[in-house]
């Protein structure tokens, strides 16, 4: 079988800190209670508030492990929703094919066309006040064409091969065709598709809360960027409101990107073998040069 | 005899095959066009329906909002009237929709709630140049060097390869927004060589002086710089990878073979490369209204992020309806054009059109 690569088991056990941070750290760290005041504005970093405060005096490192968590939750149930839609459009696009395909793909480059940022936003405000779910619900529904458009893609490619006929043959119906001889060859893919979701989730919550568009009544990792820029902390030197949000959150993206890449490696032999065929391949221009 | 016929078979199959070929590429043409309307009409719609779903209406929003600011409730009555109908809330919605394209159509995007006399449309034509000022340079240096980059990269291997790949993935998969608000604190708090914020100095009025321009300018580095090292960043590691990509391939190995010059097979190389990345740069073009909204903000530029920022705050949707449509309108145009130009330069495309792969 397949051998993780180092970057693997980096980028792992850096997403894998990450949520037992979100997850467990509210429960570990139970100092400070979420929402209550603690001290005055843009307290310095102390011994008892590790982080300092905020605007409105909340401890900054309380805010930062609820912050985590909600971004996390948007993260995950976003890029949940977003890969489930995106595999039943594009399994019944590829697999089904004909006109339900054209219809199907149809809906999905349209959508694809149009910036999504602009129907987050415009969504965003139609609904008024936001819950942290019904945020995880937008992002995912708005978020799913592209994965349909690869998935149909694989779906077509994987329809024409053999062993599906012989599941013909032995007389399976089409939804167990997809379930069990169509979708687990495209597992790995998944998996990738999954991440990328998630770390795409999680930087849209940050832009959308930024913009002021944020779950209401919590705490997110770009609720806090939002009322850090918003109070001037940033001008006024205040780096504990500002710091640990934007480090989390480039750490998070970046190490699920790099998540996404070695997965990709492990699951894509093709691409390991290239790796190391074109290095001696590359030398001789580099002499040349 | 028989010679002639067939020359004069085998001319009018050319001639067939290139009315054929212009035909497709028609064809393709208008189907394009098709699914570009297509997806206009519905960000149209979404822009027309959206800010019209808001509990109540808008109208209701900003009124309340109003009377929580200790507006006396006559007035209130008075405000709300007035503004139902203007934006003729009175009216059935298909007819809204009508006077909504019919305004559409003439440029009109309506009043703006907060700033009440001014409109829509003269708001955004005060912070599109801002916002085209910043992106437009960012992108087309950050293109420039982030493929020159990738490209030596992918070329010369080793550890500048290393270095210069490592830093590229970091600065493009860091979201643009942190990387901004870090070279902020660092470049204007921390170590104080740049002014932190606004597009100019507070108390200069823009016009067309050298001073203007000089204090402009030396607050223009610092969301550039966030821009540029973003752009670098995505531009090196897509060039650097489609160049190692080529570098190992068949005919770089077969005219290897062949005994080419170097210089002859790195402009193949190239040339090839250059293809996706084309596109970037025209794709990234497109979304230059709407790319850099959060930058905009960190630096409280005064841009189209800015202003986004504040009608949100406000509550003052039709900026924000304006603002959402004209991003939308710039991605669209620039996509449909990236697929036209594609269509008429790239062989595969035509090819497959007519079907022959």
């Amino acid at each position: 079988m397949t051998r993780f690569t180092p970057r693997f088991y980096v980028a792992a056990a850096i997403v894998a800190a990450v949520l037992l941070f979100g997850v467990l750290g509210p429960l570990v760290f139970s100092g400070h209670e979420l929402g209550t005041v603690v001290g005055g504005l843009y307290d310095h970093p102390s011994g008892r508030l590790w982080l300092g405060t905020d605007n409105i005096g909340h401890d900054v490192f309380t805010n930062l492990m609820y912050g985590t968590r909600t971004s996390l939750v948007i993260g995950l149930v976003a890029g949940a929703l977003a890969t489930l839609i995106g595999v039943v459009v594009g399994t019944l696009a590829g697999y089904r094919g004909g006109a339900l395909e054209e219809a199907l793909m149809g809906v999905t480059n349209v959508i694809l066309a149009i910036p999504s940022i602009v129907v987050l936003i415009l969504i965003s405000i139609a609904l008024g006040t936001r819950s942290t779910v019904a945020m995880a619900v937008v992002l995912g529904v708005t978020s799913w064409p592209w994965t349909a458009r690869a998935v149909r893609a694989q779906a077509a490619s994987v329809r024409t091969r053999e062993h599906l006929d012989v599941a013909r043959l032995s007389g399976a119906g089409t939804m167990s065709l997809i379930c069990y001889d169509v979708v687990p060859y495209m597992l790995s893919y998944l998996c990738m598709a999954f991440v990328l979701q998630v770390s795409s989730a999680v930087l849209n919550e940050a832009a959308l809360s930024m913009l002021g568009l944020g779950p209401s009544g919590g705490v997110s990792l770009g609720i806090m960027l939002h009322w850090a820029l918003a109070w001037e902390s940033v001008r006024t030197g205040a780096w504990w409101a500002f710091v640990p949000p934007t480090l989390l959150l480039t750490l998070l993206a970046f190490a699920l990107l790099m998540l996404q890449s070695s997965l990709d490696e492990v699951f894509n032999p093709r691409l390991r073998r290239f790796l190391r065929r074109r290095r001696p391949a590359a030398t001789p221009t580099a002499e040349a040069a | 005899m028989a010679l002639t016929a067939d020359v004069t078979s085998a001319d009018a199959a050319a001639a067939e095959e290139g009315q054929a070929a212009s035909t497709s590429l028609l064809r393709y043409l208008a189907r394009k066009a098709a699914w570009y309307l297509g997806a206009l009409v519905v960000a149209i719609v979404l822009n027309f329906l959206l800010p019209r779903l808001i509990p109540g209406n808008p109208v209701d929003a900003i009124v309340s909002s109003l009377g929580r600011g200790g507006v006396e409730g006559s007035q209130l009555r008075a405000i709300h009237e007035h503004y139902v109908h203007e934006f003729g809330l009175d009216k059935p919605m298909w007819q809204q929709f009508l006077i909504y394209l019919g305004n559409l159509a003439h440029g009109n995007l309506g009043t703006s709630f907060a700033q009440s006399p001014a409109s829509v449309s003269d708001l955004i034509a005060q912070a599109l140049p801002w916002s085209i000022a910043l992106q437009l340079p960012a992108i087309l240096i950050g293109w420039i060097v982030g493929n020159g980059l990738g490209a030596i990269a992918a070329y010369r291997g080793g550890w500048f390869d290393r270095g210069a790949f490592l830093g590229s993935l970091f600065t493009s998969s860091m979201p643009y927004y942190c990387l901004a608000i870090l070279l902020l604190y660092l470049l204007a708090v921390a170590i104080p060589v740049l002014p932190p914020t606004g597009g100019y100095s507070f108390g200069n009025v823009p016009e067309l002086s050298g001073a203007f321009v000089a204090d402009a300018l030396t607050h223009y580095w610092l969301p550039f710089l966030s821009l540029v090292l973003v752009f670098v960043g995505g531009q090196a590691v897509g060039m650097r990878s489609m160049a190692v990509y080529e570098l190992g391939s068949d005919y770089v190995n077969y005219g290897r073979g062949l005994g080419l010059r170097d210089r002859t097979l790195v402009r193949y190389i190239f040339r090839n490369a250059m293809l996706p990345q084309v596109t970037g740069l025209a794709l990234s073009i497109g979304t230059l209204v709407g790319g850099a909204l959060i930058t905009e903000i960190v630096f409280s530029y005064p841009g189209v992020g800015t202003l986004l920022f504040t009608a949100i705050s406000q509550n003052d949707y039709p900026v924000v309806a304006g603002l959402t449509l004209l991003i939308a309108v710039a991605v669209l145009v620039a996509n449909f054009c990236v697929e036209i130009a594609y269509g008429v330069i790239d062989p595969r495309i035509r090819a497959a059109n007519r079907g022959e792969r």
